[in-house]
């Protein structure tokens, strides 16, 4: 056997290349893999390379590792391979040279095949070899355009390795893709190893050297796909790719989703995680998951991923499926994969693929899980994305910015947003709140706030403007009763009367030695104004809640924060005069709080005082004649309010019997 | 069946035009071009009338020796010219009308592309917007050939 294998061979390879049949496909396939063989060793690549530059022309020969390498790769027993080297002519010449090279190929695709190796099988017509290694990335990258191309037969065997491949071959895509981003685009219909060709050309002495670094980063989990670029690629491939990096930031979280996920089946395959990302960024365009978002919302979201607008367009072509100018959420899922794989460098279909189709989608992934699951997938997505959302990358936090602006205006109050500020401050750090806080209303409430100071993108701003109008009904009680601090009171005490139409805010400074009739008549303007709010506000504020805060207000020199602006405005032409008897309200200060109804409240106004007060007995005296003349204020308030309370309820009745009347009328007058 | 096909905008330039590379193009270019003169009468003959009852379809603008060209026009005012050649005499008034229909069909699908803009070529070089308009024109043009 080995003696005729090696006649064979010596027949074969001796005497000049054999009949080797190649077609187009193969001999560009071999081609590349023998350069790639070859370049490894330093050595020129094989004849016909893409570049005629790196051809050496002394030495045409592959070395032996890499062909070991690659011949391993092929997972055929070693036996197998053996006798392949042996007839390719490789053992008898002693290396290889592109016709052992080619003929090892062939050999190898015979056995895959389940031909026997002889030199008789290469000559019909056989598929290409297929190789599983992961250092060689080249074979697994060589032999998938041909299944991306829609052809999806050699999908199987691309392992999880093909992590490593993506990284790789991301590298490589990026530098090629950067350029000529049209020609690649323009060869897949034709010829698949041609589109390899050129980021293997490029890319390959530094894939080489950098694949030893690339391994352990794809058998790390979550590791960001920069890092791998930025550090772990040697010297050459690291600025290039940098660059790219920087252009396609954006997505860049995206991409490392894919990397660390397995691809089980196909590149077109969306993970779980895919999935949810895709949906969350679909609820940050619309909360509505059944709903559609608009062409024109959509092109503004896909623009921000840089692609061209050729690229963007013919992906929309491919995912927009029923062709309405609007993308559910399926169609959205659909895209977005499709410009994650473009990003990636994945060649974009001929045709929708049918793990993208809408249907299967729909069916695979159920869309319930918007509201209760979201937070358990919160807590999950939360520590996966921790580490991606480390790095900083600004358009990556933009798009991340337009996830965290609900659309949902909801009033919130004041408290509520503390609260959750402050527990968001302590569990999230700042970058990861923003993602993860986009599944839920609450949770984005609280992001809403931080989010804004990153504002750099059309959606953003948009939604921004959306949001500010629409300030919440102050409810400054439960601010007030909450505040510990005077800087909140202060907070909402310019803003409330800023967003309350009408009366001018209320002047800064007073006649500095106002007596106590004055004290009185500016009361009686608070009374005055309070009758016209009292109407106003009266279905909103129980009695209870005004009668304390008019007593309180009057009767302590903090700047309390009323829930109505006459309240209010009585405060602030009261502070100059109260400052003055701040000395002597100091020290009563501390007792009426103990009086007034809301404890929390006045024990919060109390503590903004720290001055050290003088106490004198006039001092006393006056404040005492102060609080008699409140307490009537307070008294004629009230009964001012019952008796208002009163007119309210009469002209209620009224407009009731009014309306009554009316609808009986109604029917008269429109026959 | 049709020699060759032309999209042309309400300002009369063309958006899309393709023939059949057997014969000089600039003749069908031309022919089309001249047609449109047809198809601005046809328009105003029926545009007295209200733009609903203004039917798409215009029928055979005008026959040559070896050709006839046939018009259709949308509500935005978009045209569609088609050349037929004279010898296939197969071809029937409602198979033309269903291939405008097609035509129709496809240039609604891409004016839902949000990427695309009104105005803009419809072309499909560098697998870009319009692949589906052009396969679809190819797949009426093919049996010609």
């Amino acid at each position: 056997m080995e003696a005729a294998a090696a006649a064979a061979a010596g027949g074969g390879c001796g005497s000049g290349p054999p009949p080797l049949l190649l077609s187009e496909g193969e001999q560009q396939c071999y081609s590349e893999l023998f350069a790639r063989c070859a370049g490894a060793a330093g050595g020129g690549p094989g004849p016909g390379p893409p570049e005629a530059a790196r051809v050496a022309p002394g030495t045409v020969t592959a070395a032996a590792g890499p062909v070991a390498d690659l011949f391993r790769a092929s997972q055929l027993p070693a036996e197998t391979l053996h006798q392949i080297t042996e007839l390719c002519g490789a053992k008898r010449v002693g290396y290889f040279g592109p016709t052992q090279f080619y003929i090892a190929l062939k050999l190898i695709a015979a056995a895959q095949s389940g031909l026997p190796v002889r030199i008789e099988s290469i000559k019909c017509e056989l598929p290409l070899p297929r190789f599983m290694m992961s250092k060689n990335d080249g074979e697994i990258r060589f032999g998938n355009p041909a299944e991306l191309h829609g052809t999806k037969v050699q999908i199987p065997y691309l392992t999880t390795e093909k992590n490593s491949f993506k990284r790789m071959d991301d590298e490589d895509k990026q530098q090629e893709t950067q350029s000529p981003t049209m020609s690649p685009l323009a060869s897949p219909p034709s010829s698949p190893p041609h589109y390899q060709r050129v980021p293997l050309s490029h890319g390959y002495s530094k894939l080489r050297s950098s694949a030893e670094q690339m391994h352990p980063a794809p058998y790390e989990a979550r590791q960001p796909l920069v890092q791998p670029e930025g550090s772990s690629s040697g010297g050459p491939g690291t600025k290039p790719l940098r660059h790219q990096t920087s252009l396609i930031r954006s997505f860049s979280v995206e991409r490392e989703l894919q990397d660390n996920s397995s691809y089980l089946d196909e590149p077109w395959r969306i993970t779980e995680e895919q999935r949810e990302y895709y949906v969350n960024q679909f609820r940050s365009l619309q909360p509505d998951p059944s709903s559609f978002i608009s062409g024109s919302v959509a092109k503004n979201f896909f623009t921000k991923s840089k692609l061209s607008i050729p690229e963007l367009s013919y992906i929309w072509e491919l995912s927009d499926a029923d062709c309405d100018g609007a993308l559910t959420l399926s169609e959205f899922c659909a895209a977005f994969h499709l410009i994650v794989a473009r990003k990636n460098g994945y060649p974009l279909p001929e045709g929708l693929p049918p793990t993208l189709q809408p249907e299967y989608l729909q069916a695979a992934f159920p869309k319930p899980k918007w509201d209760c699951q979201l937070f358990d997938s919160y807590s999950e997505s939360l520590p996966a994305n921790q580490q991606p959302r480390d790095l900083n990358r600004m358009e990556k936090t933009s798009v991340k910015d337009t996830a965290d602006l609900p659309v949902s205006t909801q009033d919130v109050t004041g408290d509520d947003k503390q609260a959750l500020k402050s527990t968001v401050n302590e569990a999230l750090p700042k970058d990861v709140s923003e993602d993860p806080a986009t599944p839920k209303d609450s949770n984005s409430l609280k992001a809403r706030p931080r989010s804004r100071s990153y504002s750099s993108t059309s959606i953003e701003e948009a939604m921004k403007r959306g949001e500010d109008p629409p300030t919440p009904p102050p409810r400054p009680q439960k601010t007030h009763s909450r505040a510990s601090s005077l800087d909140l009171n202060k907070v909402f005490q310019p803003s409330v009367p800023a967003t309350k139409s009408g009366l001018l805010p209320p002047p800064p400074a007073l006649p500095p030695r106002p007596c106590p009739s004055q004290i009185w008549a500016i009361m009686n303007s608070v009374a005055v104004n309070i009758c016209i709010q009292v109407v106003e506000w009266s279905e909103q504020v129980s009695e209870a809640e005004l009668l304390p805060q008019l007593s309180r207000a009057p009767s302590q020199a903090a700047e309390s924060s009323p829930s109505k602006k006459d309240v209010l405005y009585s405060q602030p032409p009261s502070k100059p005069i109260r400052r003055k008897f701040r000395p002597e309200n100091q020290a009563t200060e501390n007792q009426e709080p103990s009086t007034v109804a809301s404890g929390p409240a006045s024990a919060a106004t109390v503590k903004p005082h720290p001055t050290v007060q003088k106490q004198s007995s006039k001092q006393k005296k006056a404040i005492q004649t102060a609080i008699r003349k409140n307490k009537e204020a307070n008294a004629v308030l009230a009964r001012l309010n019952s008796e208002l309370q009163q007119q309210l309820k009469e002209v209620h009745q009224e407009r009731i019997a009014l309306e009554n009347q009316l609808e009986q009328l109604r029917p008269v007058t429109v026959l | 069946m049709a020699v060759c096909v032309a999209v042309i905008a309400k300002e009369n330039y063309p958006l899309y035009i393709r023939s059949t590379p057997t014969e000089n193009e600039l003749k069908f270019h031309y022919m089309v071009h001249t047609s449109l003169d047809v198809v601005d009468e046809k328009i105003s003959a029926m545009g007295k009338a209200l733009v609903d009852q203004r039917e798409l379809y215009l029928g055979l603008l005008y026959p040559t020796e070896d050709y006839k060209v046939y018009g259709y026009v949308t509500n935005s005012k978009v045209k569609f010219v088609m050349v037929v050649d004279s010898s296939n005499t197969a071809l029937r008034d409602n198979e033309i009308r269903s291939m405008f229909r097609k035509l129709h069909n496809s240039y609604t699908d891409v004016m839902c592309n949000p990427f695309y803009n009104p105005g803009d070529r419809i072309q499909s070089r560098f697998v870009c917007l319009g692949r589906a308009f052009d396969n679809m024109v190819t797949s009426m043009m093919i049996p010609v050939c």
